[in-house]
């Protein structure tokens, strides 16, 4: 169903070229001290896909997605993405070269607004230098309305017009999550990673939000890795699901599969008696 | 062209019409008559000692306005912007008097001078955070301190540098008078330039590293490269300062440009308010106003009769500075930006109080 309201445009023209995503994860292992954070993991998200995480507390998921964005650095393993190995590189780079995220435990700029905030992830788009920036040239305000449209049809998109000038310290949680997916969206990722966007949610919260990334995901095709505890979101949403236990990959396959699977109910629940 | 000097609602139909830095006519008609009153009425007003003083406000303005981009956007804190101040001034001093450099070039050469040294100074802001680089800032400070005190080949020592007359295009720059046109010329540009650079790309990049340097790496903005603009372009505010500081006194010596001019320097923006480019000016202001008016006051105290002979009564000026920042930090932390803030809202509303 075609809904009347925002449709980022970066989005919206849908260039599936340029929005290419292929993920490729080899013997990636993750040691801090003496812990096996990750051990040995392969994985691999197709073009396209929903692919969800799950595994119990301390199961390696995080640990996988900040290897992923270069917040830690494995010992061993590669990590291709469109056929580039980004492992070791800076966050920054790997953002630029189209991976985004949003983190587990709210990271936004507190001082800044909705709007603010949102902006600055175009910081990769806006393609000016500190000389003509310092005089405020009208080819820096034709980039700067540009973007801000920009962010506008995201701000629309996820319905936040009424607290587009709010300071994000202010709002409440469940919001807070949504403009973090704003922000992300706002980087253009050829590959979206979310770290538990459910978190703390009314299920009002969950509704929407189900509903957001359903759309990304079905009508302008963003590859997406949903790391998430409650399981009737990933039941719902996902495509395939990979299960983590103790830094390994214990189960891989689509919803079915995996509710049914021995080793994914032994680590949820135990070992029968 | 009607004038919206205040619109009670959103008027606007374009997200250019977003962009200026005033958002009402109200503030773009009073701005531009300050300009006037600033040019036009101020110097032939104002006797030649409030002219000194203006001047200073001016100077030191223009310093506190890059300390604010520093530490105030930025969120790097620094003690070395008094060394920093010194840099430009030696730099601008040294070309004058030894290459005969003229005036506008050799000023400008202060500031780009004092920008690569804020780099150096700036290249532990890689691995180092919080306390810790305001730590090695102090390390700068004290280094170039022992720079400007010891390379007495360069920099004359203790006995300092006389300057020569500054001329800009032929004019000679001797009364406070013209010294006041130049330095004030240079204060309305360089703080649209401030209040430019925070509100594009550079400026969210800047702010996104002070609330949380984690995320805003994870937005794709290289950390290290944006501090080291950062302090690039802080230490160029306070190098130029500091050149026109140098020209317009004209001699200087390594006693100013102490940790204490420092630590004035962090006081005006916290102050004026860290994060405000307007702040930084009412700190300045502030400041410098202050510290005249306890000059003034304790030298007319220390040659009353009663208090003849009373030394002690000099250490009272850093008593009474100390207990306004500790003040200022108690009842009004945002400093007086925020005053600023509340009296235009308060009367905007008048005659009712919300």
């Amino acid at each position: 169903m075609r809904a009347f309201r925002g449709e980022p445009s970066v989005y919206g023209d849908a260039q599936p070229a340029k929005r290419q995503a292929e993920l490729k994860i080899e013997g990636l292992t993750l040691i801090f001290g003496g812990l096996m954070a990750l051990n040995n993991v392969d994985l691999d998200v197709r073009n396209g896909e929903f692919l969800s995480i799950v595994g119990p507390n301390g199961a390696g998921k995080t640990s996988l997605l900040n290897s992923i964005t270069g917040f830690y650095r494995p010992q061993k393993g590669r990590i291709i993405f469109n056929g580039e190995d980004i492992k070791g590189l800076r966050p920054h780079e790997v953002t630029k070269r189209g991976i985004g995220r949003t983190f587990q435990n709210i990271e936004l700029f507190p001082g800044m607004s909705v709007l603010a905030n949102i902006f600055l992830a175009r910081h990769l788009y806006c393609n000016y230098r500190l000389a003509p920036a310092s005089l405020f040239l009208p080819s820096i305000q034709k980039e700067e309305v540009r973007h801000r449209k920009i962010v506008e049809e995201i701000i629309d998109f996820l319905e936040m017009q009424p607290i587009r000038k709010r300071l994000v310290g202010s709002l409440p949680y469940g919001i807070r999550k949504r403009v973090e997916l704003g922000r992300a969206l706002a980087l253009e990722p050829k590959l979206l990673i979310l770290d538990e966007p459910f978190a703390g949610m009314t299920l009002e919260e969950k509704e929407e939000m189900v509903r957001f990334l359903r759309e990304i995901n079905r009508r302008w095709m963003q590859t997406t890795i949903l790391v998430e505890h409650d399981m009737a979101v990933v039941m719902s949403i996902s495509e395939r699901i990979v299960v983590f236990n103790f830094g390994e990959k214990i189960a891989e396959g689509p919803p079915e599969v995996i509710k049914n699977h021995p080793e994914v109910i032994k680590a949820y629940l135990g070992e029968e008696a | 062209m009607r004038l919206r000097l205040r619109p009670c609602g959103n008027y606007k139909e374009s997200y250019k019409e977003e962009l200026p830095i005033f958002e009402t006519d109200f503030g773009r008609i009073s701005s531009l008559i300050g300009l006037i009153l600033l040019f036009f009425v101020i110097p032939f007003v104002f006797g030649s000692y409030n002219l000194y003083v203006l001047n200073h406000v001016a100077i030191y303005a223009i310093a506190a306005v890059g300390l604010n981009i520093l530490t105030g956007f930025t969120g790097q804190l620094s003690l070395g912007h008094g060394a920093f101040f010194g840099v430009g001034a030696y730099t601008a001093s040294i070309l004058m008097t030894r290459l005969h450099v003229p005036f506008l070039p050799s000023i400008f050469a202060g500031g780009v001078s004092t920008a690569l040294v804020g780099l150096v100074f700036g290249i532990p802001s890689s691995r180092l955070k919080h306390l810790y680089l305001t730590i090695s800032t102090l390390a700068g400070q004290l280094i170039l301190e022992y720079i400007f005190i010891n390379w007495e080949s360069l920099t004359c020592g203790a006995s300092g540098i006389i300057l020569p007359k500054s001329t800009i295009f032929g004019f000679d720059l001797q009364t406070d008078r013209s010294f006041f046109y130049v330095i004030f010329i240079f204060f309305v540009i360089f703080l649209w330039i401030a209040k430019n650079i925070v509100r594009t790309k550079y400026g969210r990049a800047f702010i996104a590293i002070r609330d949380n340097d984690q995320a805003a790496e994870g937005m794709g903005i290289p950390i290290f490269r944006y501090k080291l603009i950062s302090f690039a372009i802080s230490s160029f505010y306070a190098g130029f300062a500091g050149a026109l500081w140098a020209t317009y006194v004209a001699s200087i010596s390594p006693e100013p440009f102490t940790f204490g001019l420092s630590i004035e320097f962090i006081a005006m923006i916290i102050i004026g308010g860290l994060g405000s480019i307007t702040g930084s000016v009412f700190g300045a202001t502030f400041i410098t106003l202050l510290n005249e008016a306890l000059s003034q006051g304790i030298g007319y105290l220390m040659n009353l009769k009663a208090f003849t002979g009373m030394v002690t009564i000099a250490p009272f000026r850093e008593f009474i500075f100390g207990l306004v920042i500790v003040l200022f930090l108690i009842f009004e932390p945002k400093g007086l930006a925020e005053v600023w803030r509340i009296v235009k809202s308060s009367f905007k509303l008048w005659p009712f109080s919300y």
